[in-house]
Order: C-alpha cells, then structure tokens, then sequence
C-alpha cells in the first residue's frame, strides 16, 4: 500500500496502463450489451420450454450471474482506485474533534470511502475514540461503512433499478448520520468498557511512514486487488442468492408474497427487521433475493428494511464489538439503527 | 532472531501475513520469530487500525492488508 520511497524506482510509462483501462471499459460495455440475448440463446439450447417455471428461472440466473459479475467487476475496480486516496489514518485525522452534526454528515460519507473490513472493526473504534473523534460520529463510520457499500449498491442497481440504489444510499447515509447523532446526544461515553475509555493510543502510537507517492499505476492495481478479493469472497454468495432467487422467481405464486410481504399487513415491516438481525449474509447474497421478492409484489420498505436489517445489524459484528462496548450500549446501538430502519420501512411503504 | 509482530484479530488475512513473513524469512534465510497479536487492545495500542499490521523489531511497518511480497523481504533484511 505504501510505497518505499527509499529504493529509486525505475519510472515507468504510465500511458499503457490508461490505455488497457479504457480498452477494457470499452470491452465491457460491449459485451454487457450482449448479455441479455446472448442468456435466451443459451436457455434456447437447453431442452426446457421457455415458458415453463423452470425455463423462466433458468432465464433469469444465465443473464443475472453474468450481469451481477461484470457490474461488479467494474464498480468495485472503480471504487478499489478511489478509496487508494483515502485511508483510516486520514479519515480520523479529518474526523477528530469534529463538531456532532457536521461530523456525523463528514463521518457517514467517509464511511463509503474509507477502505474498511469489519475484522477491523475494533481496533479502527478505539483508534478513532482515543484520537479525540466523538463516539456518535464514530458510531456514524461503523454504521455507514458496512451498511453503504458498492457491493449493495451496484446490485441493487444491477438487479432492481437506479431508483431504488439511490435510494438506499440516501436513506442508508441518513440513518447512519441520524444514529450517530442520537447516540451523540446521549452522551454515553460512560458504557465503553473501561480499558477503552483509558486508552491513549492515537496520540503516542508510532506513525506509520506515509508513502504517498503512489502512481496512477499503483492505484490501478489497487483496484484490481479489490476485485479479486471481492470475487474471493463473495461470489459463492452471489451464485447461492441468484439461485434462490431463481427459484421465488419461477416457483413462488405471486399473491403469496404479496399477502405476506406486501403493503397492507403493517407488521411485516418490524417483522422484517427481526429477521433480519441474526442472518448474516454480505450485501452480496441477499439482494438477488430482494429482487426475486420484489418481483413477487412483496413491498419496497419492507423488502428494503429487511436487507438493511441483514447488512447492518449484524450478529458477529456486535460480538466483536462486544470487546470495546458494554451490552447496554450495544442495545442502544441496536435500538438506534432498528428504529431508522423502521421508519424507512414504513415511510417507503406509505409513499411508493 | 528478529521479532517480527502480527496485529489482527485473527482473520484470514492475518493467517496469510504470518505465513507469507514466514516464507519470506525461509527463502532469505533470515531467522525470525513471528508473533501473532489478537488481543485488541494491543492492537490499538500498536497504532493499528486497519489489521492486518505488521512491526519488525518494535516498529510499525505496515498496516492494512496483504504485503506487497517485495516489501516484505525489505522490511525482513534492513
């Protein structure tokens, strides 16, 4: 990540690599062009009958899979290049001693664009705590950062449309700037565990040697890391929610969701965020579900409650963070973004 | 011998780094000892916040992801 600025490097062009760049944006749109007949071809080749339940599922997973795939493969390429600019160190340097407010506006977006893994969810809190950042715009990172992610985003517009992809990122930062400022206001520093509120690590901890001298084509790569860790992780999900999401697709009779998941029965929405909370599954693997319910007349808020309950509240993520909090302020911290999901869920159910 | 220390919670990722310095000392014929760290309040004291980090002799070297293979042989011979 960081360059040795102490062995001169040899500097190389940087001209082939925004040439292989464009030529390959340029490929990809050609061929994302060609998904969708190129899936009727190959459904056609099979010996099922197009109109059939089966034919109609096995439609839907040849042109998802490859349409989710190459979606990602751009944008998260996209996003691994972004976010080389951006880093934890920088992000609190940015957020400490930030005002409540604007510093939860600043804290949920960095979220987006800070690199960020839930394994690290621990240490970045107290690196974060310790350097004078408040906890409510602290808690605004950790809820925007797993909660607002291209993965979510690019399939929900890939698979759902961009209406509803800017939604979630509008509603999704909101929830994440509105709890961080109510827990702000809470003032509850007094529930971190005690070792976490004696810490002063930030300010005596050894800086790390910032090599900022990273070229575009370093950065280029740092995009390419991102997609093949991305596909590491989370294409067996995208397969195992694609495939189930054939399945409601083909198999589901329709009035069924809508009567379950649909906009009249008001307690789906809580309902919803309930079972959301102990699944634990990437944004990767819920949404083509979201979609296939979607199509099944399921409502928005409630479809879009549940996927942020799944993402956001997650149950290993509040073990890890056990470490650091005290379980009264994880409820609080549950109860906090439960009830911005809530809101979500049946304000989007009242307008659409 | 020289200390060589893993922060990370003990992730994947973590369990790769410590192998890959192991390797890495194997083939330069460096003799190390590496140390994994997962208490997390060591890990923020070491200044960590992205994991996995990595300290070679007491200092902070890296932090945030896979090393870069190069890098890492650096680090091991300075």
């Amino acid at each position: 990540m960081t360059t040795d600025v102490s062995t001169p490097h040899p500097v190389r062009p940087e001209w082939p690599w925004h040439f292989g760049v464009a030529g390959f944006v340029v490929a990809w749109w050609l061929i994302y062009r060609q998904l969708a007949p190129a899936s009727e071809w190959l459904v056609a080749l099979l010996p099922v009958d197009r109109d059939t339940h089966t034919g109609e599922a096995l439609a839907f997973f040849f042109y998802d899979v490859p349409k989710v795939m190459m979606l990602l493969t751009l944008i998260v390429f996209a996003m691994g290049v972004v976010r080389s600019f951006f880093s934890p160190e920088k992000t609190r340097a940015l957020l400490s001693g930030k005002r409540e407010g604007i510093g939860n506006v600043m804290s949920a977006g960095l979220g987006i664009l800070t690199p960020f893994c839930s394994c690290s969810a621990v240490p970045l809190f107290i690196g974060f705590v310790s350097a004078g950042v408040p906890l409510g715009v602290t808690f605004s990172f950790l809820i925007a950062a797993p909660m607002v992610n291209e993965v979510a985003l690019v399939l929900l517009f890939g698979l759902v449309g961009w209406q509803v992809a800017v939604t979630y990122l509008a509603f999704g930062l909101g929830i994440a700037i509105l709890a961080g400022f109510v827990i702000g206001k809470l003032r509850l520093e007094g529930w971190l565990q005690d070792w976490v509120r004696d810490i002063h690590s930030g300010a005596n901890a050894p800086v790390m040697p910032e090599g900022e001298r990273l070229t575009m084509t370093d950065r280029y790569g740092l995009g390419i890391e991102a997609v093949r860790e991305i596909f590491a992780k989370v294409w067996i999900w995208i397969i195992a929610g694609i495939g189930m999401g054939a399945l409601i697709h083909g198999y589901v009779p329709e009035d069924l969701m809508a009567r379950i998941m649909g906009a009249d029965a008001w307690w789906s929405v809580p309902a919803a965020v309930l079972m959301g909370i102990p699944m634990y599954t990437n944004a990767a693997g819920v949404i083509p579900i979201v979609e296939a319910l979607l199509g099944k007349g399921a409502a928005l808020g409630t479809v879009l409650a549940f996927m942020m309950s799944v993402i956001a509240l997650s149950l290993p993520e509040m073990i890890i963070l056990r470490q650091v909090l005290t379980l009264r302020l994880i409820a609080v911290f549950i109860g906090t973004v439960a009830s911005g999901i809530l809101a979500v869920g049946f304000l989007f159910n009242l307008i659409f | 011998m020289k200390p060589v220390k893993v922060y990370g919670p003990g992730c994947k990722r973590c369990e790769t780094t410590a192998q890959m310095i192991r390797e890495a000392a194997d083939r330069l014929g460096v003799q190390v000892t590496v140390e994994k760290v997962t208490d997390p309040r060591e890990i923020a004291m070491a200044g960590v916040m992205s994991t996995p980090g990595i300290a070679v002799d007491g200092k902070l070297v890296h932090t945030g992801g896979l090393p870069d293979a190069a890098k890492l042989e650096g680090w091991l011979t300075a």
